[in-house]
């Protein structure tokens, strides 16, 4: 791998990552992430069906009449989902019960087709697995720590296993039942977006306008 | 011979891409790739699911029947439950080994071994003709009875089990293995808490008509019926509603009505 294949494959993952910079996927960042283990699942799911799907549109992309690519991508994108669940439900029936519909919520991922369109049909498919692949661990690094953090907070477990013994059970932790509902993952996925914007100032947008302060006279 | 049936083909694929011949042959070339992957996935991995789905409907009838214990294994637990098949219509067990492999699914499909409902509040359309039911006895006597029950919900058909103590009038238990109801409002018919309050509840009245209800709101305790009612599940209505109906409907005459009338008989 040369030093742009590199580039390819980690700017993903923290300076153009789809969650907190490009703020897609943000549905399923809220839906799965109550637990660790339905958050894993989808991470990897999410991955499969984003590099399966780059790599077929980059194969054929020379072949796409532009007038219904977008059409072709979904159906390409749509099928690798199909599959994905079925193969979740005949491997890992509990995970695929979790997560009901939000595996088929994959079709219409904003990443997925963002890197179809944007990247996958523009190059050849080596670049556009790498591509791929980047974004989906930096879906997965976001998900995953999200969901650690709720589960923790949220259960006092990581992966179903106790680790803050719960003051109902005579241990000392009360959890913090708002790390369970849709707005503890909004306040994390915030503050990390503030992290990693302080960390990478560059990241931070310029504003899109300036209040400027006019000074008139007033007649009279 | 082959390159000859290719050729044509060829031409279509070597035509520019904005042409209409080729953009009509690609759109069915993708739509045919994509449907025999799909097609194929679907077929290889059914045996898995249905094993899957077996195991899980086990595990939900010994967990409903109150077997759970974490040091039993699910088929251990499993064997002190007895399958058996019941006729609807007459109220009869059917022994035999069928009820092992009979899908109540699968029947409900089969116009010959169901029925067509005029009146139907479970929304079902067609009642299978024979139902299996799960016994748990303890030295011969009669525990408990787990029924499983289906109905219409607000968006999708919710299938449970429905566990009764031996009187066939109070229930000890309820589950709803599979329902696709609005995730947070309607999905908690799924969630314990909710199923927990209908242990000890009089689903059936001393007349064998069922009297279970799922009010809206929260049930007074002091009210002299609150043993035959249920907290409605807050904002959703349409789903309570529906847990009500496909409640009325099994417990009455057209479901297991006589069949649980005939075992009040027995038990007496």
């Amino acid at each position: 791998m040369n030093g742009n294949d590199t580039k390819l494959l980690i700017e993903p993952i923290v300076d153009n990552n789809p969650i907190t910079l490009q703020i897609l996927g943000i549905c399923s960042a809220l839906a799965v992430t109550t637990k660790l283990a339905p958050a894993i699942t989808m991470s990897i799911a999410l991955t499969v069906v984003i590099v399966g799907a780059s790599v077929i549109i980059s194969l054929i992309r020379h072949h796409m009449p532009s007038s219904i690519r977008i059409i072709i991508q979904m159906t390409i994108i749509a099928s690798l989902v199909i599959v994905v669940d079925q193969v979740l439900q005949a491997f890992a029936y509990e995970l695929s019960k979790q997560l009901s519909v939000f595996v088929g919520l994959i079709i219409t991922n904003c990443i997925v087709l963002g890197r179809a369109e944007a990247f996958a049909s523009k190059n050849p498919p080596w670049p556009s697995f790498l591509d791929a692949l980047g974004h989906g661990l930096g879906y997965s690094v976001i998900l995953i720590t999200v969901a650690a953090i709720r589960e923790l907070l949220g259960s006092g477990t990581l992966l179903g296993v106790q680790v803050l013994p719960l003051l109902e059970d005579g241990g000392w932790y009360e959890p913090n039942g708002l790390m369970l509902l849709a707005p503890g993952a909004f306040f994390i996925i915030g503050l990390m977006i503030w992290g990693i914007r302080t960390w990478r100032p560059q990241q931070v947008e310029k504003p899109e306008y300036r209040i400027h302060i006019v000074h008139r006279t007033e007649p009279g | 011979m082959s390159v000859a049936v290719l050729e044509p083909l060829r031409a279509v694929f070597t035509l520019p891409n904005d042409d209409p011949r080729k953009t009509v042959a690609v759109a069915l070339a993708l739509c045919l790739a994509c449907s025999v992957v799909v097609s194929t996935t679907a077929v290889t991995l059914r045996p898995l699911q249905e094993r899957n789905a077996a195991l899980e409907l086990k595990r939900e009838v010994v967990r409903v029947a109150g077997l759970d214990d974490p040091g039993v294994s699910l088929s251990q637990a499993f064997e002190r439950i007895e399958p058996a098949l019941v006729d609807l219509d007459t109220g009869e067990l059917i022994d035999g080994e069928a009820a092992a492999t009979y899908s109540y699914r699968d029947a409900a499909q089969d116009p010959a071994q169901s029925t067509a409902l005029e009146q139907d509040p479970a929304g079902i359309r067609r009642r299978p003709n024979r139902m299996p039911v799960y016994l748990v006895r303890e030295d011969d006597a009669l525990e408990t009875i787990v029924l499983p029950v289906y109905g219409q919900g607000l968006w999708s058909t919710m299938h449970g089990l429905l566990a009764l103590a031996p009187d066939g009038r109070t229930a000890k238990g309820l589950t709803f293995y599979e329902q696709r109801e609005t995730a947070g409002l309607g999905s908690e018919v799924a969630s314990p808490k909710w199923l927990g309050q209908w242990s000890g509840k009089t689903v059936i009245g001393p007349d064998g008509a069922p009297v279970i209800e799922v009010v809206k709101g929260s049930v007074d305790p002091s009210a002299p019926d609150a043993g035959q009612k249920v907290d409605g599940l807050s904002g959703a209505t349409l789903t309570s509603n529906g847990v009500e109906n496909l409640m009325s409907f099994w417990l009455g005459e057209q479901g297991y009505g006589p069949f649980l009338a005939r075992l009040v008989e027995s038990h007496e």
